[in-house]
């Protein structure tokens, strides 16, 4: 009964009810998505690379070094030398190494310069390697690999012949044009930003970036193959390295931190993450506070509305008196509205959440490289949820106990 | 005849003030009565049928109806006392805007506790006897006539089949012709019951439909007992 009577109150007031529910929808919307993009976002980050123990390029921030070489976020400030990465590869404690040359793109899709280690080596998420969904790895200069999303999004097929521009924009003036590079290799999708990279030898990046194919660079042994023309690069952006031992890890590390030939950082990628967290903790609680302010501004509102009507549901309340009702039931119905206004509004916020997300997903990874999942019904939901239904009844205290004290004492 | 009210030694103050608003040595009233009291705004009418009701708690007295001191009864049990005893009738606004009439008429047995069987019998012979078409129960209150509302409102107070029933001005909003009207359908449906009225009102020219007449004046501060 009383719920019925609180619904149909709340009816009447459609056009107020409304308002204020969409005010709660909008700051439950606030909320909820600041937290879930900010769970995603590490768990996005967190999940992209694995089984990696070293990650090594120029001397620059450790968290700067992790951002360019993983993420595909920013460019390098500094190459490293190609001699310090041979040095280094040959390290008696060194089991694999993957180079990466980045800095040109394909239509707004990054290129990575590589080596076949990449495919080998490279693990995501929990360990897992990369896989192909179609053909397989680069074996000529001019071949390329691509990630799920690019082959999704551009259409591409085995064989097609796709063309690699300098600098990383979507529209760039300067086109390798006359070098196309073959797609030899889709990847499955993988979730990470692996799929929006075209995955080239690291030689071609070179060879693109050669003026004539007649240059004075050191050749090395002839290759049978026409197109090919082996030059070593002789600066790469960064490269990554697995060890033979995992407690070899610092020792390593602090040998590459101490290279006397060239200035260079080697940083362990989930101490790096950890960094990374760290510096964005305050940015989040700052979200966080703000989001929650937000939330709290939209229930003060509904409040507002609460208590602006008492004075003209006085009537409502003597009538409900007389015919017997108890001063509780005024007051429960007060609380009632306030926690049906709110759980509308955080229904409609879910809603307009999920969504949005599902409408944005792939303009979040194709942007910032993150995988937002839409699905947002976990634990957390329901105890934000939970939260904001608290504090609302809290609130509600106002209007219901000024309801309560009418009902004891009508004047 | 029974006593259905039985008044003795009632104080009332308001809280805060310091004369009393209300002094009542004895009143009584009996089953199936009709009372007529009357008074200027201010004379403690409203206060008195708030204290009949036990919305208001004396400072002093008692207050018997059907043999029950409402006064030593605890709050929930002075509402659910009411709510089966007791049918209101306002001046206006005697039923929430937003429900339908039926929501408005069930909301009541609700309160009064009353059995689920036989209530839309009873709505609908309540309706028939006070001039109204079934058709209007799922109507929102808001939207009948103030005619209609009143109609409705003493639907409502009887429904509990209550021994008595307080009408707070019920008639003021209403033309002269349709209170005429609307205190003889009050009477009819209140004998079925047997219900004592206890009419409120300033408007005189009423006072012919009552057996009894009463001043506030007379009531307040009154040292006899004053019973018919």
């Amino acid at each position: 009964m009383l719920l019925k009577v609180a619904s149909a109150s709340l009816i009447s007031r459609k056009l107020t009810v409304t308002l204020t529910t969409l005010a709660i929808a909008v700051s439950v919307f606030v909320m909820l998505g600041v937290e879930h993009i900010r769970s995603e976002a590490r768990q996005s980050f967190s999940k992209t690379v694995s089984g990696v123990d070293l990650i090594i390029g120029a001397r620059t921030g450790p968290v700067n070094l992790l951002l360019y070489s993983v993420f595909h976020i920013g460019s390098a400030s500094n190459n490293i030398s190609w001699h310090s990465y041979q040095t280094l590869a040959k390290h008696p404690l060194v089991s694999w190494h993957i180079p990466l040359s980045l800095g040109d793109s394909h239509k707004g899709y990054r290129v990575l310069g590589t080596s076949k280690n990449y495919f080998k080596y490279f693990k995501y998420g929990q360990k897992q390697s990369l896989t192909f969904a179609q053909g397989q790895a680069f074996d000529h200069d001019f071949d390329a690999v691509i990630g799920a999303e690019i082959a999704d999004k551009l259409g591409y097929q085995l064989n097609d012949e796709i063309k690699i521009s300098h600098g990383v924009a979507a529209i760039s003036f300067h086109h390798h044009d006359n070098k196309p590079f073959k797609i030899t290799g889709i990847l499955k999708a993988t979730g990470t930003p692996v799929d929006q990279t075209v995955h080239v030898n690291l030689q071609a990046i070179e060879n693109i970036h050669q003026d004539t194919p007649d240059t004075d660079s050191s050749h090395h042994d002839s290759h049978d193959h026409a197109n090919d023309i082996k030059v070593t690069p002789d600066f790469i952006t960064a490269f990554m390295v697995g060890l033979k031992s995992k407690a070899a890890t610092f020792v390593v590390q602090q040998q590459v931190n101490n290279f006397s030939d060239e200035a260079l950082l080697a940083i362990i990628p989930g101490v790096a993450l950890t960094e990374l967290w760290q510096m964005m903790n305050t940015v989040e609680k700052t979200l966080a506070l703000i989001s929650a302010l937000v939330v709290i501004a939209s229930l003060l509102g509904m409040i507002t509305l609460l208590l602006a009507s008492m004075k003209e549901r006085m009537h409502e309340i003597a009538v409900l008196r007389a015919i017997g009702a108890h001063a509780s039931f005024i007051f429960l119905l007060i609380e009632l509205e306030a926690l049906l206004i709110t759980s509308l509004g955080i229904l409609l916020g879910i809603i307009l959440l999920n969504g949005t997300l599902l409408a944005s997903q792939s303009w979040i990874s194709s942007h910032y490289g993150l995988f937002i999942d839409a699905n947002i019904f976990d634990t957390t939901l329901l105890t934000y949820s939970a939260g904001i239904l608290m504090v609302a009844a809290f609130l509600a205290l106002a209007p219901a106990l000024l309801a309560y004290r009418h009902s004891r004492q009508i004047t | 005849m029974k006593t259905v009210l039985d008044l003795e030694k009632l104080n009332y103050t308001w809280p805060g003030s310091r004369i009393p608003t209300l002094s009542i040595p004895h009143w009584q009233i009996k089953q199936g009565e009709h009372i007529f009291l009357y008074g200027a705004s201010g004379s403690g009418k409203s206060t008195l049928l708030k204290l009949l009701a036990g919305i208001l708690l004396p400072q002093q007295g008692q207050i018997r109806i059907l043999g029950t001191d409402i006064t030593s009864l605890s709050a929930r049990a002075r509402d659910r006392f009411r709510a089966s005893h007791i049918g209101f009738i306002f001046q206006q606004f005697n039923l929430l805007p937003y429900l339908s009439v039926e929501a408005n008429i069930k909301l009541a047995t609700h309160f009064g506790h009353q059995a689920r069987q036989s209530q839309s019998n009873n709505i609908k012979n309540l309706l028939r006897q006070l001039a109204l078409e079934s058709s209007i129960l799922p109507k929102q209150a808001s939207q009948l006539s103030v005619g209609q509302q009143q109609r409705v409102a003493v639907a409502r107070a009887l429904i509990n089949r209550p021994q008595i029933i307080i009408a707070d001005e019920p008639t003021s909003a209403l033309d002269s012709d349709s209170r005429d009207n609307f205190i003889q359908l009050l009477f009819d449906n209140a004998s079925t019951n047997q219900s004592s009225i206890i009419f409120v009102s300033h408007d005189k020219s009423l006072a012919g439909h009552f057996d009894q007449h009463l001043s506030m004046n007379e009531l307040n501060r009154l040292e006899n007992s004053h019973a018919a």
